[in-house]
Parts: C-alpha cells; structure tokens; sequence
C-alpha cells in the first residue's frame, strides 16, 4: 500500500479511543463507529464492493482524526469508502443539489424574495421534506439580497491601506457569498483596518460539499477552479479564509482526502490562513491594532470539529479576549450536529439535533448575550436549536473597532 | 523563568494533564500539545500507587520509604514519597464525579474484569464495595451481548480466592434478560449511555428482583454512565438495596473516561489550551533552555514559544519512546537520550513476563524532573519529564502507573512554579 492515507490504518491498535470521541455513534446505532466503520471494515472493502450503508451516516466531522493516538486517517479512510459506495449506488438529487452551493446560489439569489419565502413557508417545507428529503426543520438561511462577489467588485480599498503593503486573497466561500455578504464586508474591513491590502478574485466552490456527500469527481474539479481563480492576477501572498471547513479544504482536505497532488494546490494550501490564525498572527508580530473600545459582551466561543481539524489552536479565543468588557467562555467541546449538509437531510435531521444536544444546552444555561463560531453552518444550527443569536468572531472584532457596515 | 511566558505540556494523558491542570491553577498560561487523546480512556481509572514491591503491599505510605531507598532510580525516589501523597490528595480534590476514596494509608483489593484482584490506593466510590477485605460474597452480574465481560470468569475466578484474612470468598454470576433488541452497541459506551436513563435503571433492577440472596455484594460492569455516574450508582443501589461495585472493562473504559472528562473540564476551565491533533515536530533551543516548540497543522507547522516545557508523551506503547527496525531507540521529541535501552538491544525474550530491560527503559531525570544525560549533568533546564517516559519503573507489575503519572505530572507543574520563586 503506497498511498499513506490507506497505509494508516495498519497504524490501528484497536485502542477504541475514536469511538469515544465520536459525536455520531454517542446517538445512533445507524453508525457502528469510526474503528469499525474505518480501519476495521477497510480491510475487507475491494474496488467494486462496498462495504456498508452505514458508511453514509458518517458526518465527517474529523474528530476521530483529531484524537487518534497513533495517526491513523480515521475520517479520511471514511469519506473515502463512502465516496466509493455513492459511486455504486448513485447519490440522491438531493444531495447533489445541496452539495452545490456554487451553482444553487447564482440560481437562488436574484429571486431571493421567492426562495426565502418558500423556504420559511411551513406547509411548503414539508412539501419539500415529502419531495427530496430536505428536512422541514433544518435550518437554511435566507439569500441575501445583494451577493458579496458584487458588492467587492465595487469596493475601493480602504482609507490608510498602502498599496505596497501587506496583501492577501481573501476567500470567502459560497456562504458568505449568497448568505451572509455583511461578514465578508467585516473581514475587509477588519483587514484593511490593519493595514493589510485584501483582494477579492471571482471565485467559486471549495467542493467541500460534493466531497462530503461522497461526489469526488465533482469534488476535484471544483477545488481545482478555485485554487486557478484564487491564484488569477496575483503572486504567492496569502489566501485568508474566513469558513473554517473550506479553509480547510485548500490546507489538508483536497490533498487527503480527493488525493490531489497538484503541486500548485499543495503550494496554495501552504500559505492559506484562517481569518483568526492569520489575525492573531498579526498580533504575534505586534502589527495588530488592538484599539478596541469597551465591548461589554457574554459570548461562549465554540469551535467548530473542522476548526479544531486545522491544529492551530483556538485563536478567535485569543483574539476575543484582547477585547476590553469582554467576557469569553469556551464551550465544552462537542459538535453541534451539523456537519455541512448532514443535518439538512431527512433522515439525519434527528441524528444532528441528537448530536448538538450538549452544546445546545450549553448555549441555553450559559444564556450567552451571542455565540461565536468560526463555521457558518454551525452558527445556523446552534441558532435554530438555541435560540440564541450566533456570529462570526471577526463579527466581534469589527464591532469591537467601532466599525460600521 | 520569571517570564510571564506560556508553559507548553506535551501530552493529553494522565501526566500531562495534571501538570497542565496544576499549572493553569496556579495562574500560568498552559497549554496542552498532544497527537491525540491518552492512555486514560484505557484505564481502570483507580490510581494505584504501589501494589508489589515484589511483595504485595497493605499500605503504600508504610512501604513507600523502603521502596525508595530499594530503587533509587525510580520515578518515586526523585520525587520523594512526600510528593506521591501530596500529589494523590490533591488529584482527589478534582476528582468529583465520582467522588474518590481511599488513601496511601491502606490498598483495596478491587475485582477486574477477570476476576483477580488489582491493588489500588485510591478509587471510585462507585468501585469501593468490591474490596477483596469485604470478602463478598459477590453476586456478578452480566449484560447481554457486553463484549469482553464474562461475569462466570470473573465470578469463577474471585471465588478461588481468600481474604487478606484467609478466610474464603464467596461469588457467583448472574445473567440479567434486558435483551435490548434492535442494533445496539453493546460495548461498554453503548451501555453507559443507556444507564444514563433512569428508565433503564429501572428496568436493570427489576431484573434483578428475586435473584440476589440477602447477604450479597453486587458487582457490575464498569458501565453505570458517562455523566451522573456517582447518582446513577447511588440510585442502583437503594433499588436493589445492596452496595454495588462497577469493575473496569476492556477498553473503552467509561471509567476512564469520566476521569478524563473532569480533569480536561477542570483544565479549561483553569484557562488552559489544548490543542488535540497537533503533533510536536521540532524544537528550538537556546543552549540549555527550550525556547518553543512547532507542532504539525493541516498545512504545516505552527511554532509555539515556552517558557518551560512538560513532557508527557507517554512510554513506548504511547510512541513517547520509539524503537525503529534497527532496534535504534529515540525519544522523538527533544532526541533525549533512552537510559537503559542500548541500541541493538533485544526486543524479545522467550518468557513474556521476564524481566525485560526495556521495561525500565527511558528518559533519567534529576529530582526536579530536568533531564540528565548518563554522568548526571542536566541537559535543559527549563524541562520537566513526566509520566511514563521517565526511566526506573516496571509500573505493570508493581501497579504504579497511575501513581507516577500523578505525582511526577503534578512535581513537574510544581518544579515549574517554584523555580520561579
């Protein structure tokens, strides 16, 4: 076995310490586990013959990764079986409508008024769940009226940004694209605030949603156009990510798991930052403007399982507390269920509300003023659950500076 | 290090997560660096201190000193018996659900899933019941499908024994009918979340009903919950109105888990950082001090600056000391040099419990946990090692595993602390 991502599950000492971890098995005997499911059922998968269903019900969550001992590519090895079982059986329509938010948002958002209304319409939504599968309480956030992309491409940079300073590619993302452009409007904002020269190429899909519902073919060739319009009409500075899950799909995700070797997407995933990694970075070197005013908040951070999978620590934790009044309390860890399109789908809806339960919790006894997460599809489902108001961290930060929109 | 710098702990187990707790409750900025979670989800969770010397041991506070001056270069005799008490003490504090007993005053003798008795200094309460001293008899109940857990051998086992006392040890096995139906786990997890429910509970003793005789001692799977342990084993007992012992399973061990849940909860909440997934890859030096560590991220390497560094990597089953196919032995993260593992030495010998040199194999420390190269002199100083890294300890067969992680976890922190007086 050459490929190392494979050859890892010879690494496995059948410790279980993934199954303790893993948020979905905790729920659901639909999921054996990430031992079973992985290294073990990996021995006996052959091209052409599938293991299990139950691979499916993997939310590629990556926490099994993440506390491996012994480095075995738990997560890696699944979402590869499960991409060879769609290809087998075939994907729903569903999934492969959900898994393209680059082509459903152009779609979607010049008829926004008429989507969000379908979409918040109760009696429709249950049409839908009856129709596809999506189901009627999953929690989808209105189009925006006006996308990112057109409001960047009108932007002139920022007062006390030197065109020879600092610069980055900032990438960010179908959600903040077609759902929440005031987030993207916040971190050229934050950034230019430090100086820093932000770009904003036409860009597409990272494929995250095609990988983790199992359509890798797609998968590769949308992450390819997005490393070749990321890299349009620029030099090596680096590529900032304000969706941690499609950060981390230019950093680690599209060489381990898509197994692309292309040398130019190795190259981008090297000098791509999280929005917060790369701010705190700033802070590091002493170039961070730290002139907040008083914030006087109650926030519980919680970072998102594709977060913690970019080992980096939790800097939105330390960039937060650099805020005075603030008041910054970790979540104890967990998942919020979610998963990218998991918890959409009608029969994994219950799964994922199962699996968030703790932190829900968490949210409604801590009665936090707001929640800040890194990932854009967890802020939806720990709002929806919640109730509680949920943002980004740069969110806190642009407030913090006294910025307006 | 009269910085106000960050303390880096490499390692999520036992070790490394008292000296990480210590120090974040001390006011100092830890943070936990591990490749993954550790040997805690594995562990009977009784922290045994010292069972055999070879001689079965009563009492580890009176055998401690003899203990010391016999083994020298154990990890007990650099930090001194005083610290192991001091250490053990302070980890009971923490250790809220469920609530410890015991102290290094007297051992349990506590029944393990194959029926022999383990002696442990301190323990949960929810396990207390089991002491051998008790002499049963026991009543060992199985659940259905539970993997690993066979109360026959367990009961089979015990009933050959006597009490410390002589006298002889009643016990037998009972099967319970809760066929669960379905696709279930039927690992010790799948059983822990199910006893969370109270209406599980409740059907558990129902089937219970009839079958136990008066004088009975009953013992379980180490499976009465995740959370709430401590209330779920409480509630168990008033229904079936008898005291009830869990006994450690196969791994995974739901009691070590709950013992890994409170101290990374008390961690946090300390102010602790624990990054999980992050590999140490490389060091920089200054001479004689550690001035950071890089540690693996999904694209590369992140460099964390330290004012001190804990080492907790583990031992070989860990990877905190590796032998490669050329029976080359290295501890991977700072290169320290393995005292009593010469390269090239043998990996097997005929016997499997022969002694064995690498089984006392690791890193030689001075009594501030500082590594020493072979003549003493002391290779960082800013570098504390603990755990079972450390050289000097057979921790397997005098039980003392969890006793060294402890009190060297803890000593380590409090090395660090006074330093900087």
């Amino acid at each position: 076995m050459e490929d190392p991502v494979r050859a890892s599950l010879d690494h496995c000492v059948k410790c279980t310490i993934c199954e303790t971890a893993c948020p979905v098995a905790q729920v659901t005997p639909l999921f054996p586990g990430p031992k079973y499911e992985g290294p073990q059922a990996e021995r006996f998968r052959q091209p052409g013959a599938s293991a299990d269903h139950s691979v499916d019900y993997c939310s590629g969550c990556g926490i099994c990764s993440q506390v491996c001992p012994h480095g075995v590519k738990i997560a890696e090895i699944n979402s590869r079986a499960r991409a060879a079982y769609k290809a087998e059986v075939g994907a729903p329509l569903r999934d492969r409508v959900l898994a393209r938010p680059g082509v459903t948002g152009p779609m979607g958002s010049p008829v926004a008024p008429v989507v969000n209304r379908v979409m918040a319409n109760g009696p429709a939504r249950w049409v839908l769940e009856r129709a596809v599968g999506l189901h009627h309480s999953a929690p989808v956030p209105p189009y925006a009226p006006r996308s990112f992309q057109r409001w960047a491409r009108s932007h002139r940079r920022g007062a006390g940004v030197h065109p020879d300073g600092r610069s980055v590619v900032y990438f960010h993302g179908c959600s903040t694209n077609w759902f929440e452009p005031d987030l993207g409007r916040m971190v050229v904002a934050v950034l230019e605030r430090n100086g820093v020269q932000v770009r904003v190429p036409d860009q597409g899909c990272c494929g995250l949603p095609l990988q983790s519902n199992g359509l890798f073919e797609p998968a590769r060739r949308t992450l390819r156009h997005l490393a070749h319009d990321l890299a349009a009409g620029g030099g090596d500075e680096p590529v900032v990510a304000s969706s941690s899950s499609c950060g981390l799909m230019l950093k680690r995700e599209g060489r381990e798991i898509l197994g692309l070797a292309d040398e130019d997407l190795r190259a981008m995933g090297e000098r791509t930052y999280d929005i917060c990694e790369f701010l705190l970075d700033l802070h590091d070197q002493g170039a961070l403007d730290t002139d907040f005013r008083r914030l006087p908040l109650r926030v519980l951070y919680h970072a998102p399982c594709q977060q913690r999978g970019h080992a980096m620590g939790t800097p939105a934790l330390d960039l937060l507390r650099l805020v005075p009044g603030m008041e910054v309390v970790e979540s104890a860890g967990g998942c919020c269920g979610i998963a990218g399109t998991y918890g959409l789908k009608k029969e994994k809806y219950g799964i994922a509300m199962a699996v968030g339960e703790p932190l829900f919790e968490q949210v409604r006894t801590g009665n936090p003023d707001v929640v800040a997460c890194d990932g854009e599809t967890c802020r939806w489902q720990i709002t929806a659950a919640s109730d509680h108001s949920s943002v980004h961290p740069v969110a806190l930060l642009f407030w913090a500076y006294g910025l307006e929109l | 290090m009269s910085d106000d710098g960050e303390i880096v702990v490499v390692g999520a187990g036992m070790a490394g997560l008292v000296a990480a707790l210590r120090l974040a409750e001390a006011g100092r900025r830890a943070r936990i660096l591990a490749k993954g979670f550790g040997a805690t989800h594995l562990s009977g969770a009784t922290i045994d201190v010292l069972g055999y010397t070879p001689a079965p041991v009563m009492s580890p506070a009176g055998a401690l000193p003899a203990f010391v001056a016999e083994h020298p270069d154990h990890p007990y005799a650099r930090v001194g018996a005083g610290v192991v008490e001091e250490a053990v003490g302070w980890l009971k504090g923490h250790l809220t659900d469920p609530r410890y007993v015991g102290d290094l005053g007297r051992n349990f003798l506590l029944p393990t899933a194959a029926g022999v008795c383990k002696p442990a200094a301190v323990a949960p309460q929810t396990m207390a019941a089991g002491d051998l001293r008790g002499g049963g008899p026991y009543a060992i109940v199985g659940l259905p499908g539970l993997k690993d857990f066979y109360p026959s051998l367990v009961a089979g086992n015990l009933a050959l024994a006597t009490t410390p006392a002589g006298t002889a040890v009643g016990a037998r096995a009972v099967e319970v009918d809760l066929s669960p139906g379905g696709r279930v786990d039927a690992g010790p997890l799948g059983y822990a979340r199910r006893f969370e429910d109270p209406r599980f509970r409740a059907d558990f003793a129902a089937a219970l009903q009839g079958r136990l005789a008066a004088d009975e001692v009953l013992g379980v799977p180490a499976v009465l919950g995740l959370a709430g342990a401590e209330q779920a084993w409480e509630e168990l007992e008033a229904r079936v109105e008898r005291p009830i012992f869990e006994i450690p399973t196969l791994p995974p061990s739901v009691p070590g888990l709950r013992m890994f849940t409170v101290l990374m909860a008390a961690a946090r909440r300390a102010g602790a950082r624990v990054v999980i997934g992050a590999e140490v890859v490389g060091v920089e030096t200054d001479g004689y001090r550690v001035r950071g560590v890089w540690s693996g991220t999904a694209n590369g390497r992140r460099f964390y600056p330290t004012a001190a560094l804990v080492l907790a990597t583990g031992g070989w089953a860990a990877g905190g000391l590796v032998m490669d196919s050329h029976r080359v032995v290295r501890e991977p993260v700072l290169g320290l040099p393995v005292t009593g593992a010469d390269d090239g030495a043998a990996r097997f010998l005929p016997g499997y419990l022969d002694h064995h040199p690498l089984a006392t194999a690791g890193i030689a420390v001075d009594r501030w946990l500082r590594p020493v190269d072979a003549r003493g002199a002391v290779l960082y100083d800013n570098v504390r090692v603990a755990g079972a890294t450390l050289a000097g300890a057979e921790p397997w067969k005098e039980k003392s595993g969890d006793g060294i992680s402890v009190a060297t976890g803890y000593h380590a922190a409090m090395s660090v602390l006074t330093e900087e007086g």
